[in-house]
């Protein structure tokens, strides 16, 4: 379903993904996982057509996303790290627009999104502001909406970044049970190894802009003779520090969040 | 089409849902009309030049709907800080459309706004030399407000902070409203000032208006109809050619 082959992205002097390739299969769920700056959102971006890859091929369901840049987003749904719900509309308006502009008929339109704002247990608050709502909400809502024009993948980026244990583990209840319910293939991002650990069927470990690993988590364990997900992680990573340093993106994420809350 | 209409909804919706701020942005333009208009008016007509008040109505109603339609082109920057921008660039539609869709949708709020400030000017005594002329000055508001909201949908797809927003209000749209005949008449300026308001578009803009409200005209219909009509489409196209550029 996704498939990458030597892809590389260079900002000015600064090589942010290294020639990494990978596949993901149909209807797997499949995680990336590395430590901060490691170029995981990087690949994520390129991969969704907001980001000229420097050179490499990818292919989603058989089109480049650089190329044929409307066949493929038609095709994939993606949460974002940051959200990017729009606070001033209410949920169903917010799973609406969403809708209309993925091309959703009107009569599925509105069946799918009742279903999806039940099954995310956001029906009851359909008509509030986005505004309003919790991380927890928001978040739901992003994935509710990512689910809606049936996607062929879905792509999570971090979904659970800031996310009490109680949200996290409803929400990957309810994005595996619908990727069992609609086949639908998952990549996903995180920082969290339990996570990874639970849900994701293969798992790649990123670190410095290249792939260090790929395999089940059973397998990156046996190969560095660890007994969890973390000591595997940290065996390949190395236990170093990463300081990123404070991007414009960062301030604007610092920013907004100051804005958003009320 | 359905894109278009969905992103000029949007644009409505928040218009009408904010009417704090439909208020406050009615305010600043208010002030001008009294604060200026009035005091002003003893030393124009001492001038010779008639009413200050129905010189500078038309200048106002062009004000507010270049204010309005260029913030909300630069509302992209908000958009891109609270991350709904990016829900519309990975859509699998043309990012033309949800240009213009925006685009539309901010001039419709401008034209809105104008035609609220004209009512208050007429509530402030202004008086157009004929009632029939008050709807045909319509056609003027929606030129102005297509080519500001187009160059706003522009800066907006290539600024990315606070500071860039700061610095294109300060050196690009208070002067545009300043050096475009809104507050004062055209005629026998320095040479120098006098091209660079005829480079400014939106003189053309305020002399429609004023023409048709109150029948002064510096240059004619023609004229300032081309050339907004002529800005409007490359404005237009400018807009979409950065949007579509933008990465992120």
């Amino acid at each position: 379903m996704i498939r990458v082959e030597n892809l590389t992205k260079t900002f000015d002097q600064f090589t942010a993904v290294k020639d990494i390739s990978f596949q993901v299969d149909t209807g797997e769920i499949f995680a990336f996982l590395g430590p901060n700056g490691a170029g995981k959102t990087t690949t994520i971006k390129m991969l969704t057509t907001l980001l000229r890859p420097t050179s490499g091929h990818i292919q989603l369901d058989g089109f480049d996303p650089w190329v044929k840049q409307r066949e493929a987003r038609q095709r994939f749904g993606i949460v974002f790290q940051d959200p990017s719900l729009d606070g001033e509309q209410t949920a169903y308006e917010n799973m609406e627009l969403h809708g209309i502009l993925y091309h959703v008929p009107h009569r599925v339109r509105v069946e799918r999104i009742e279903q999806l704002l039940r099954q995310f247990e956001l029906w009851e608050r359909r008509d509030d502001y986005v505004k309003t709502f919790s991380g927890g909400m928001k978040r739901r809502l992003e994935i509710a909406r990512g689910f809606l024009h049936t996607p062929k993948i879905l792509f999570l980026d971090e979904p659970t970044l800031g996310l009490d244990p109680q949200s996290r583990n409803q929400l990957w209840t309810h994005v595996k049970a619908l990727n069992e319910a609609e086949k639908t293939t998952v990549f996903l991002t995180t920082h969290y190894m339990d996570e990874a650990d639970r849900v994701a069927y293969r798992i790649a470990i990123m670190d410095h802009g290249a792939i260090v690993a790929v395999g089940t988590s059973a397998e990156l364990k046996a190969r560095t003779s660890t007994d969890s997900l973390e000591g595997a992680f940290l065996a390949l990573t190395g236990t170093s520090l990463r300081d990123e340093s404070a991007t414009s993106t960062d301030a604007m994420r610092r920013f907004a969040q100051m804005w958003q809350r009320r | 089409m359905g894109a278009i209409y969905i992103m000029w909804l949007r644009e409505l919706k928040r218009y009408v849902r904010s009417r704090a701020q439909i208020i406050v942005s009615l305010g600043q333009p208010a002030l001008y009309l009294l604060a200026l208009g009035y005091g002003f008016g003893p030393v124009f007509a001492k001038a010779g030049a008639g009413s200050y008040l129905q010189f500078m109505a038309p200048g106002v109603m062009g004000m507010t709907v270049l204010f309005t339609s260029v913030f909300s082109g630069m509302a992209m920057l908000w958009d891109r800080q609270f991350g709904f921008l990016r829900e519309t660039l990975v859509a699998p539609v043309p990012r033309l459309h949800i240009v213009l869709g925006r685009t539309l949708g901010g001039a419709t709020v401008a034209i809105i706004q104008g035609i609220l400030i004209l009512i208050v000017c007429l509530i402030a005594g202004f008086r157009p030399h004929l009632w029939g002329a008050v709807p045909a000055s319509f056609i003027f508001l929606v030129m102005i407000a297509i080519v500001f909201a187009a160059m706003g949908a522009s800066i907006g797809s290539v600024i990315q902070d606070m500071q860039g927003f700061q610095f294109l209000m300060n050196f690009l749209v208070m002067p545009i409203f300043f050096l475009s005949g809104a507050l004062y008449p055209l005629k026998n300026l320095p040479r120098v000032l006098g091209w660079i308001t005829h480079a400014d578009p939106l003189t053309y803009g305020i002399d429609g208006l004023r023409g048709i409200l109150i029948g002064s005209w510096q240059f004619s219909f023609t004229l300032d109809v081309a050339i907004l009509i002529a800005l409007a489409a490359a404005l237009l196209c400018v807009s979409a050619w950065l949007f579509s550029r933008i990465q992120l």
